[in-house]
């Protein structure tokens, strides 16, 4: 136990000390690491008989958390850029739908990049329609929603379509890299450009600075209009590849793939330590926060909990961590 | 004397039924610092934000070195060389010191494809950042720090520092000094004879008539958005300057100040 200790105090040592400095955000984007550790932690104690650390199931929580982690990547901009996006399950939908119909005519090439399109031209009408005329992306995004969801449920009247292309399905899902599912191969790719993009690119920096104060990105000659939009465009297109993943993954389109996703999409995002109101970003904290909605899903199931139980359960601990994640920390 | 750097000619910009520009000309002259003075409301900034490409002018032109140019926006201002530092700031809290020094002027790297794709070259930045602040004497805890953790004072030497360190040709400082010390404000002053000695044309916007004894060169007063007067600061006292900035007296036209029943 004193072995232990002695590292855990020195990691939380150093995360104070951060803290203190108030460096790039401070304490709150430790926060998801810590939560991350110690919901694992307690899984793993108390689901040891049951496997919920067997490499099986570790997949398996990897496979579940991939489309929701590249939705967060995405979202991750949108609310970095004060925007945000609601239609993004709604566009997985559609994404999925168009990527069967176009993959059984045109192959697994032209299914995937028809259905990434989808998202572009969804990220461009939500982007536009907020800048030009003005309207709060919520409200833009709320509509879009309610449009997508009707055209993916008129696609195929309801029905599922099969995608029968073994090559999308292996790339986009039921493969593996090794033990490694194409899945979670998928999710670091756009993990690795999320993060490249916000952190080490201009157009990242500015779509934070657009996020934090707009007049000021304004005056300072940013054309935030294009800015905004392109964030919006780029949630739209992470959700449109979340959807080409899902797709492979049950080698079906169908009208209400990741229609559920979109408030668990939002709590990873803010877990993960981006603010909801735009300026700070976390694409590390929004994959961690992705992973560990995914492991309170598996880890509750494991438990034998009622879906009703398992509801509020994933309730509290998203409210509990994004309390934590939100809280400045007190010194000054 | 050579042609201004910056020739205002009639400018008017209103808000809805407020007149907040009314025919307002001015020039800057390079190597000279003008006061822009006048009570809230009278339209100083405004004028500056109108020079800063953040507001479009209703009528009347522009004209720099010469030529007369439309500022669509702050991007086309500062390709003019016209460099600003508002009121409210400008600063983006949560970026660090270097990154709102060069916001929107970014140095990259990786040749022309990393330009093109906008590739950071953080560590230059920073370098830089820090080489400019200590050559116009500005002492800051740290470079890395979101600049909304800084105080005031602090946060208001970056915008001027950026100011500064970019500005060409003409910069527009509206009231630099407001949120500053003492010794942080006589800094400030400084800052402006540096500038003024490398023959940038200076607008200083301020309410403290001192300063405008220190370091300006002129006087232009601005009263319901008009100019009702322009002196040599050297020829008039502050009393004077006071006086024209409560329009109890003008150098205009007397054509030009509205009735008002009260005798000048």
């Amino acid at each position: 136990m004193k072995a232990v200790g002695k590292p855990l105090r020195a990691v939380a040592g150093s995360i104070r000390s951060r803290a203190r400095q108030g460096d790039d955000g401070g304490f709150r984007q430790y926060v998801v690491y810590l939560a991350f550790v110690s919901i694992l932690a307690v899984f793993a104690l108390f689901l040891w008989d049951d496997g919920f650390l067997s490499t099986s199931n570790l997949l398996n929580i990897g496979r579940q958390a991939a489309p929701i982690a590249v939705m967060a990547v995405g979202m991750a901009f949108a609310l970095a850029s004060a925007e945000i996006d609601l239609s993004v399950g709604s566009t997985v939908a559609l994404s999925s739908l168009v990527a069967a119909v176009v993959v059984g005519d045109h192959g697994f090439l032209a299914g995937a990049a028809a259905a990434v399109a989808t998202g572009v031209v969804v990220g461009l009408f939500n982007g536009l329609i907020t800048v030009k005329v003005r309207i709060p992306s919520f409200l833009v995004t709320l509509g879009t929603l309610g449009i997508i969801s009707g055209i993916a449920r008129n696609v195929n009247n309801l029905q599922s379509m099969p995608i029968r292309d073994d090559t999308f399905s292996a790339l986009f899902g039921a493969g593996s890299l090794g033990p490694v599912s194409s899945l979670v191969v998928w999710t670091i790719i756009v993990f690795a450009l999320g993060h490249f993009a916000l952190h080490h690119l201009r157009w990242g920096r500015h779509v934070l600075a657009t996020g934090a104060n707009r007049e000021s990105a304004n005056a300072s000659g940013l054309n935030t209009d294009r800015i905004r939009v392109s964030a919006l465009v780029a949630s739209a297109t992470a959700a449109a590849f979340a959807g080409v993943l899902l797709a492979g993954r049950l080698a079906i389109g169908r009208h209400d793939l990741g229609e559920n996703d979109l408030l668990t999409v939002i709590a990873a995002v803010v877990i993960g330590g981006t603010s909801l109101f735009g300026g700070r970003a976390s694409i590390a904290g929004a994959v961690t926060g992705a992973v560990i909605m995914a492991m309170l899903n598996n880890g509750l199931i494991l438990m034998g909990l009622e879906v009703a139980d398992q509801l509020i359960a994933r309730g509290v601990i998203i409210i509990l961590a994004v309390a934590l994640s939100m809280r400045a920390p007190q010194e000054s | 004397m050579t042609a201004p750097a910056l020739e205002v000619r009639n400018l008017s910009k209103a808000f809805r039924a407020v007149q907040a520009l009314d025919g307002v000309s001015l020039d800057l002259h390079r190597g000279r610092v003008t006061a822009l003075l006048g009570d809230n409301g009278a339209g100083k900034s405004t004028l500056v934000k109108c020079l800063a490409g953040i507001y479009q002018p209703d009528s009347g032109t522009i004209s720099i070195d010469g030529a007369e140019h439309r500022i669509s926006s702050p991007d086309v201002a500062r390709s003019l060389g016209v460099e600003s530092v508002h009121q409210d700031l400008s600063l983006i809290d949560t970026l660090n010191v270097a990154e709102n020094l060069f916001l929107n002027r970014e140095y990259t790297r990786g040749g022309w494809f990393g330009s093109r794709l906008g590739l950071l070259h953080k560590r230059r930045m920073q370098e830089e950042c820090g080489e400019t602040l200590a050559r116009l004497g500005i002492a800051l805890p740290s470079l890395r720090k979101p600049v909304g953790l800084l105080s005031g004072g602090q946060r208001q030497a970056i915008a001027i520092g950026r100011a500064v360190a970019w500005g060409q040709r003409i910069v527009l400082l509206d009231e630099p000094a407001a949120a500053l010390g003492v010794e942080q404000a006589r800094r400030v002053l400084d800052l402006i004879r540096t500038l003024r000695d490398a023959n940038v044309a200076v607008l200083l916007i301020t309410h403290n008539m001192d300063r405008v004894t220190a370091v300006c060169d002129t006087a232009v007063v601005l009263r319901r958005g008009r100019k009702t007067a322009e002196a040599d600061v050297s020829r008039v006292t502050q009393d004077d300057l006071v006086a024209f900035i409560t329009g109890a007296r003008t150098t205009e036209s007397p054509a030009r100040e509205p009735q008002r029943g009260l005798s000048r």
